[in-house]
């Protein structure tokens, strides 16, 4: 009787335990506290895609033996970008040998994108002298399927190359050539054979394929179809990653969702609100666009709140590093967008490495460091109140 | 591996044959007690065999399968069932004083049959014997001492196995010895042997992981820096207090010469490790800890995902509550235990910041277990898990429930 009483009491502890298994865990934390995620509505075929491109993005490591430079920046997608968000001083790139519209003139040393680590056995690219330099955090990466979105007409709507608003603040697109591989977009609005780009600090990337590319290549040191030449070489060589995995990562960073605002109905989250734009930070971190036609559902044709323009600004000498690409000035950079601003530090380490190279530790620091075209807005920052400072920065955390 | 399953085969129906021909009676089993007090050097003797009558060889083994349901932060994969492995040891006494040992591993997950030990014991004195073969590098307690029934937890500590190279075993020669005196022993041993290659600091792992050189077979038949590994240790077990043990293991590890040619420098890597195990007495409460400390010589030009320098290690806690007979088994055990683990993967501060690299986990397992026999366990462990990323970013939260089996055979 007692021996039956045990087994008894055994096999209900275990289906006990088994049902509610799955409530043992962690909670999984809410979406608007995470960055990565896949937009909503995808089809069970694009979910299979996301997915493949997720992998490929955070967990494909290479090795030597898989491609690995031999001369390389970082050894994954996900080494520069955790949890999609911002990157950290550890993976933060250099870019050097360009000082003017003309195109860089050190790319037959290695230019523009450094190269600071080796495989062992081999030694790491050096900037070549007399080069002028500048370093890039890595971006985040949500949201970007819906910036790819924007038309060239909307972008160039908000252009002001001329400043005809007399507003201080003129605003201009980077035009580019295009890679061979690169289709120009059903909106694109050609100037003289070159297209307005739009991705990277200096808007230098036309789209997500072109950035993913250049990635994989100057990055991570691995070949594709799309750009066979070895960085260490400079030679064609063999692709080392599949033409469907670099499509599947496009696909991946296309259908990241956008960061969710936290906050919203917060008055001092609110009065922020009123705040940037009362300084005049809306005028270049625009707070809606819209997108154009998709395939993705959750993409196609609606508005959404990055705050960016996508255009190149004059930032000012403290900003200028003496370098730039495409047609940009060294003093010129893209608004970055500010959507998930408030969720950078955990990807950074716990803590913020703002402004194109992360020298700025504080949002208040990145304000101050703004010159050139926003020096208006810079200094209507610098005479708010305390309070009024916190209700802006407490907004510009809760994106 | 067509070689490997037709030996197998052959020595299975060799026994099955001897078997049948013969009366059970003669089937001798030692039922060796796993628990009973011994160093760790003698834990791969110290099994349950079973000889079958004038067989010259004794046969063993023990198997582990689990059911388990984690989540990290949110993201289940569900239940999973894992028949992690299956182990036949094959030993047979050659000659007076001579032994050969063999542990052979199957794994199906990993779709491996691996022999993890094959050795050739030759006793010259109780202080210095031969040992030649496939030997497993004595570093730490728990590579030499894994055996699933022996351990209240469905999973290997952490460290051990992705810190460490758990069941670490290379073509290798070496000499050990014991010495007893009263309540106290002590035991030494000291190989060379084949080694590691440029993989520690070269996998998808994305650190250095020393267990992704257990995936090139070809260090039995040529070593990446043609240099021998050198792993020594020594123990000391005073019966009423417990066995310590302080290993080392090093040497040269990267392929830095082809064809005589030098192709690159030469990267040394150490391994220091400490263990103990003690059982308290009256409450018997049982305690093993091991801890480590690697340096890997990493090309300064190289990436700081690499980490030079490693540590971890584990605390297992284990408490038996009731001995008694229970459903038939006499002396059965139920035990409460509880595991702590900590791993580094990446010691250091980054050139850029001077901020401390994180790459490391914490984790936590209380569990219980039922023993009927010695040599099987029957355990569930709840595991609670934190493991931050190399920035350091907020970490992953994992929990998990396991259960599993385990049993010598």
């Amino acid at each position: 009787m007692k021996k039956a009483l045990l087994i008894v009491l055994f096999l209900l502890g275990f289906v006990v335990v088994i049902q509610s298994c799955s409530k043992l865990g962690p909670a999984a934390p809410k979406d608007e506290d995470l960055l990565d995620g896949p937009v909503e509505g995808l089809t069970n075929e694009q979910s299979r895609r996301f997915l493949a491109g997720d992998v490929a993005f955070n967990d494909e490591v290479f090795t030597p033996e898989t491609g690995l430079g031999t001369v390389f920046v970082a050894t994954s997608c996900g080494s520069c970008h955790a949890g999609d968000g911002k990157g950290h001083p550890f993976t933060t790139l250099t870019r050097f040998g360009q000082i003017d519209e003309t195109g860089n003139k050190f790319l037959h040393q290695g230019g523009p994108q450094l190269q600071n680590r080796a495989i062992p056995g081999y030694m790491p690219e050096q900037i070549p002298f007399g080069a002028t330099f500048s370093k890039f955090t890595p971006p985040a990466n949500t949201g970007l399927g819906f910036l790819e979105l924007v038309s060239d007409a909307d972008i160039l709507a908000m252009a002001d190359p001329n400043d005809n608003d007399n507003d201080g603040i003129s605003g201009i697109p980077n035009y580019g050539n295009l890679p061979d591989y690169v289709v120009p977009f059903a909106h694109a609005i050609e100037k003289t054979g070159k297209y307005i780009h739009r991705f990277g600090k200096k808007a230098a990337a036309y789209s997500l394929l072109h950035q993913t590319v250049n990635a994989y290549n100057q990055d991570i040191g691995i070949t594709s179809s799309y750009d066979p030449v070895d960085v260490y070489t400079r030679l064609a060589i063999d692709p080392e990653i599949s033409t469907q995995t670099v499509n599947d990562v496009v696909f991946y960073l296309q259908a990241l969702k956008a960061p969710i605002q936290r906050q919203q109905n917060d008055p001092e989250v609110q009065n922020g609100r009123m705040i940037f734009d009362r300084i005049n930070c809306s005028t270049c971190h625009k707070p809606t666009l819209k997108t154009g036609a998709s395939s993705i559902t959750a993409l196609s044709n609606v508005t959404f709140q990055p705050y960016t323009d996508l255009l190149l600004h004059d930032m000012g000498p403290g900003l200028d590093d003496g370098y730039t690409e495409g047609t940009a000035k060294t003093f010129e950079w893209r608004t970055p967008a500010l959507w998930g601003l408030g969720l950078s530090t955990n990807s950074q380490g716990g803590q913020y490495h703002l402004m194109h190279d992360g020298r700025a530790k504080s949002i208040e620091e990145a304000i101050q460091l703004h010159g050139g075209e926003s020096t208006g807005s810079r200094n209507k920052f610098i005479q708010l109140s305390t309070l009024e400072k916190n209700a802006l920065i407490k907004f510009l955390k809760s994106l | 591996m067509k070689k490997l399953i037709t030996t197998l085969t052959v020595i299975l129906i060799t026994c099955y044959i001897a078997e049948a021909q013969i009366d059970p009676k003669l089937l001798k089993k030692s039922t060796s007690d796993t628990a009973k007090k011994s160093l760790n050097m003698d834990a791969v003797y110290e099994r349950p065999f079973i000889a079958v009558g004038k067989l010259p060889v004794a046969l063993g083994g023990y198997m582990e399968a689990n059911w388990q349901h984690s989540g990290t932060d949110g993201v289940s994969e569900g239940h999973q069932f894992q028949f992690r492995r299956m182990t036949l040891f094959v030993a047979s006494t050659i000659g007076k004083r001579i032994k050969f040992l063999s542990e052979i591993e199957f794994e199906p997950a990993e779709k491996e049959i691996a022999i993890e030990f094959a050795a050739l014991d030759l006793e010259l004195h109780p202080l210095l014997n031969l040992r030649g073969g496939m030997i497993m590098n004595p570093i730490g307690a728990f590579n030499q001492n894994h055996d699933g029934p022996k351990w209240e937890f469905t999973d290997r500590p952490i460290a051990m196995t992705q810190m460490l190279p758990a069941t670490w075993s290379n073509a290798g020669f070496g000499i050990y010895g014991k010495h007893y005196n009263t309540n106290w022993m002590f035991g030494y041993e000291l190989y060379a042997s084949s080694g590691f290659d440029n993989s520690i600091i070269a996998n998808r792992e994305n650190k250095t992981f020393l267990p992704a050189a257990k995936e090139n077979s070809e260090r039995f038949e040529e070593m990446a820096s043609g240099e021998p590994l050198l792993t020594g240790k020594i123990a000391v077990r005073h019966n009423k207090i417990g066995e310590i043990g302080l290993s080392y293991m090093g040497g040269i590890y990267n392929k830095w010469q082809d064809d005589g040619i030098v192709i690159d420098d030469k990267r040394r890597l150490d391994v220091f490790a400490i263990d103990f195990n003690t059982t308290l007495p009256k409450l018997n409460t049982f305690i093993t800890a091991e801890w480590a400390w690697i340096n890997v010589g990493v090309p300064a030009t190289y990436s700081q995902q690499f980490g030079n320098k490693q540590q971890g290690g584990f605390a297992d806690i284990v408490q038996p509550i009731l001995k008694r007979n229970m459903l038939g088994w006499q002396n059965a055990v139920i035990n409460l235990a509880c595991r702590f683990e900590y791993v580094d993967w990446n010691v250091g501060k980054f050139k850029e910041t001077d901020e401390n690299i994180g790459d490391e986990l914490w984790s936590i397992m209380p569990g219980i277990s039922f023993r009927p026999r010695p040599q099987t366990v029957i355990r569930a462990n709840y595991r609670i898990q934190s493991q931050r990323d190399l920035l350091s970013n907020p970490p992953s939260r994992t929990a998990a429930i396991q259960f599993g089996v385990s049993t010598y055979f």
